[in-house]
């Protein structure tokens, strides 16, 4: 089974058991130092195991990232947002040129 | 485009977008199964042993490829190397049991939900490169499964 964040990438690709837990890409098995959160998500994926009766089963886990509206669309539109469009066509372009002289690419 | 009714991230448009705007212009083709397996479980969880995978690397990019893939005793966890696609400004990966929940799986096993852990965990980091995965990594994982013994395959992506 997968358990993970980028539900459109899990679902495309097609796995038996997917666990969405719907937070930031990062942090797929609950927030950090969270414990007994990380242990109900466990717990829920154990679930979806034994529950499951067949292929592209998605459970959504209820849990939230933030409860305030605001901050939610922040976090979903803030990543891999296109704010300065030019710095990113130079970005790319940089990236290009130093593969291009075999130097590692940059990030 | 403003969202009124939030729903989940698509991923896959979002980094289109971001790349084609640096100039990357044929979108990556995402894995897509035409046939997806599926397996019972082959008894109940207790008499079962699950196999922790994570998708995170345990060494830097910057050392290639050897290695990338690795199977370790649970005993060896702590820090992992997370260079690939999270997002950073919402969050961080300082806690190794956001990405792999070892505690969580023990805590099952110790509470009787859950047979057993495999004494390894598994490594098979993000890679562009779909022959790769099909062709050396998801055989190198499955073998490693089999030699522990794993019933359940547990892969929590980064």
């Amino acid at each position: 089974m997968v358990v993970g964040s980028a539900r459109d990438i899990v679902e495309t690709c097609g796995v038996p058991r997917f666990l969405f837990v719907d937070y930031p890409l990062g942090n797929p098995c609950g927030r950090p130092w969270a414990p007994a959160e990380q242990k109900g998500l466990f717990a829920q994926a154990l679930r979806l195991l034994e529950g499951a009766y067949g292929p592209r089963t998605t459970v959504q886990a209820p849990e939230r990232w933030v409860e305030d509206p605001a901050a939610d669309r922040h976090w979903r539109e803030n990543f891999m947002a296109l704010r300065d469009r030019k710095a990113l066509a130079e970005a790319g372009a940089a990236r290009r040129a130093a593969q291009a002289t075999g130097e590692k690419p940059v990030r | 485009m403003t969202t009124t009714h939030p729903r989940f991230v698509s991923y896959i448009d979002k980094s289109r977008e971001y790349y084609q705007a640096q100039g990357y212009e044929a979108p990556y083709r995402w894995a897509t199964e035409a046939t997806v397996p599926f397996a019972p479980m082959p008894g109940p969880l207790k008499s079962l042993r699950l196999g922790l995978i994570t998708t995170a690397d345990r060494a830097p990019r910057s050392e290639g490829r050897a290695g990338m893939l690795y199977a370790q005793p649970l005993a060896s966890r702590g820090a992992f190397h997370t260079e690939m696609f999270w997002d950073r400004d919402a969050t961080h990966t300082d806690d190794p049991e956001t990405l792999l929940p070892i505690a969580a799986a023990e805590a099952a096993v110790a509470e009787g939900v859950l047979g057993s852990v495999s004494p390894r965990f598994y490594g098979v980091p993000t890679e562009y490169s779909q022959r790769r995965t099909r062709e050396e990594d998801a055989p190198a994982i499955l073998s490693w499964l089999q030699d522990d013994q794993v019933d359940i395959a547990f892969l929590a992506a980064l």
